[in-house]
């Protein structure tokens, strides 16, 4: 420690670096890339777990099954209408809160407060909180709303409605946090000036403070986008993936430990694990987001 | 106009956020016969449903369960994570960005993806249904957040007040403890928070890879609870175990909602 502080070889600083950041970086590849070789290796075979003697090495068929079945097809449809409606909406109210925070004179730290705890509970806490509130026998909102009886989660429609709903309360404080520090960062004179040059309001929020925030605009969308993309906790409580609500991440679930297929279900998993990697490149390349710049890492 | 904006504001913002709760709580007062009523607010508010969860074991294993394994994955995250902050934040050595990198690409992992392996696995070397079978998945997720939230912090913190205290004749030792602990402390103990929220809101792990009260979680629990009775709707008990899991994160909030905020800014973690 004192050895690198006094200039000592930089040979000295490199091993003690590593020998920092060693045990961190064997932990976090061994908990996962080890398990994800596992399941490429498993998805060449055809495996159930009731029947180990009848596995056997089936090449890439899985992947063949599953991309010409209309179920993973659909399922994926589900999943990116989900994730674009969810992030899409969530952008604009979490702006909405952000802006509300920026400008706060009263109830600061109550307006946070209340703001945080959607984000620390627990998501199937929050998922049976709608679920409740949505259902025929012990909902309130057919009653309070006067919608007679409406049976939300019968059909894809509303069944997705209150999925995407409930997703949006859990996840909007997140967003809201990181644009209300983007916008933190937007410069005060620039918007005087914009004002004392005669820019109305509209001008200078899409000329001023939206273009001065991309960065941060940019992480949220990328952070919020991979998660919303792996939902699964939120499907499970409110339909159980009925009604045409299944997604990505459940399917995988069910072909693994439902059906213990173990072989299909680490295809699919692969195949989640491919265009989640998918979505990020086309951010940070398309895009250009620079995560280590937006959060000010030289 | 502007004036009814600026209260309007911030009131529809805990309106919205504080609704769902209380709905929560409304409905674990509420008592059999009302369940179905149909209102938001209960019209006869009993605490039957509370007593009814403390005297189910599925329930209190889970809560023992959940605290204990998020507690060790937390703590274990911690300690290594702080190490490798800190040779991130102060030291020069090629691997930094590597290594932000991988916490990065490692916390954006899609959590399902491990289950099928880890299933098998756990099940051969007898680690399913067992607190380390969950702690050790739990790393995948809450080390690469504490890397990604410690870095921050301790990129803030001016390491050069070590030095001075030396100058000024305190031992390394000395400097170490009464300057830069201090100054490291609050980050520490903020990333703890944050991990821990998470470790408490895994499904995915705790559903997949347990089976019985041995190492079941509270979310794994609470979607599976059936009942005290087969002729009882469990709603309104799942209602009541919800808000108790719920008033810890409450609390939590509460108290250090100026740090949370902060962590989550700087470090920008994934929600």
């Amino acid at each position: 420690m004192t050895a690198a502080a006094v200039g000592a070889p930089a040979r000295a600083e490199r091993r003690l670096g590593w020998m920092l950041c060693g045990p961190a970086l064997a932990v976090m590849v061994g908990v996962t890339a080890y398990p994800l070789a596992e399941a490429v290796w498993l998805s060449l075979y055809s495996y159930r777990i009731t029947d180990p003697a009848g596995r056997r090495f089936v090449g890439l068929r899985n992947y063949g099954v599953i991309l010409t079945d209309h179920l993973w097809w659909s399922d994926v449809a589900t999943t990116v209408l989900i994730t674009v409606v969810t992030v899409a909406v969530e952008l604009v109210i979490g702006f909405a809160f952000a802006s509300v925070m920026h400008r706060i004179v009263f109830g600061r730290r109550l307006v946070r407060t209340a703001v945080l705890v959607p984000y620390g509970i627990i998501t199937v806490v929050a998922a049976f909180a709608w679920r409740y509130a949505f259902a025929l026998d012990t909902g309130f909102v057919d009653h309070v709303f006067g919608l007679g009886h409406l049976a939300w989660f019968g059909q894809r429609t509303p069944a997705l409605f209150v999925i995407i709903l409930a997703e949006i309360w859990k996840t909007t404080p997140f967003i809201s946090l990181l644009l209300l520090a983007g916008l933190a960062q937007v410069p005060g004179e620039l918007l005087e000036a914009a004002e004392v040059d005669g820019a109305t309001r509209v001008q200078r929020l899409f000329r001023v403070t939206l273009p001065n925030m991309k960065a941060a605009i940019m992480v949220a969308l990328l952070f919020r986008t991979l998660d919303a993309y792996r939902i699964f906790d939120t499907v499970f409580v409110t339909t159980n993936g009925a009604a045409g609500t299944e997604t990505v991440s459940f399917l995988a679930y069910r072909q693994t430990i439902t059906r213990t297929a173990l072989g299909l279900g680490s295809a699919v998993s692969v195949l989640l694990f491919v265009s989640v990697v998918l979505i990020a490149v086309v951010f940070v390349k398309g895009f250009g987001v620079d995560l280590a710049r937006a959060r000010g890492e030289r | 106009m502007r004036r009814v904006a600026r209260i309007a504001g911030p009131v529809l913002i805990v309106v919205w956020t504080l609704v769902p709760l209380l709905w929560l709580l409304s409905l674990s007062l509420k008592g059999g016969d009302h369940i179905d009523d149909g209102r938001f607010w209960p019209a006869a508010p009993t605490l039957h449903n509370y007593r009814t969860v403390f005297r189910t074991d599925l329930f209190t294993s889970a809560l023992r369960n959940s605290i204990g394994i998020s507690l060790i994955a937390t703590v274990l995250s911690v300690i290594l994570a702080t190490l490798a902050a800190y040779a991130i934040a102060r030291l020069d050595f090629p691997g930094k960005k590597l290594m932000l990198s991988v916490a990065l690409a490692i916390a954006m992992f899609p959590t399902i993806s491990l289950v099928g392996p880890l299933f098998d696995i756990w099940r051969s070397v007898g680690l399913y249904d067992t607190w380390p079978g969950l702690v050790i998945p739990y790393l995948s997720f809450t080390l690469p957040l504490s890397i990604w939230v410690l870095s921050a912090f301790f990129r803030e913190i001016p390491w050069e007040m070590e030095q001075a205290a030396q100058v000024d004749g305190a031992t390394p030792w000395q400097a170490f403890r009464k300057v830069i602990v201090p100054l490291a402390a609050p980050g520490v103990f903020t990333a703890a928070i944050l991990t821990f929220f998470f470790a408490w809101n895994d499904f995915v792990f705790g559903i997949s890879l347990t089976s019985t009260g041995r190492a079941r979680t509270v979310p794994a629990a609470l979607a599976f609870f059936t009942g005290a009775s087969q002729f009882e709707q469990p709603t309104a008990a799942i209602a009541a175990a919800a808000v108790v899991v719920t008033i810890p994160v409450v609390a939590i909030v509460l108290a250090f909602q100026r740090r949370i905020v902060a962590g989550l800014t700087s470090g920008a973690v994934k929600g």
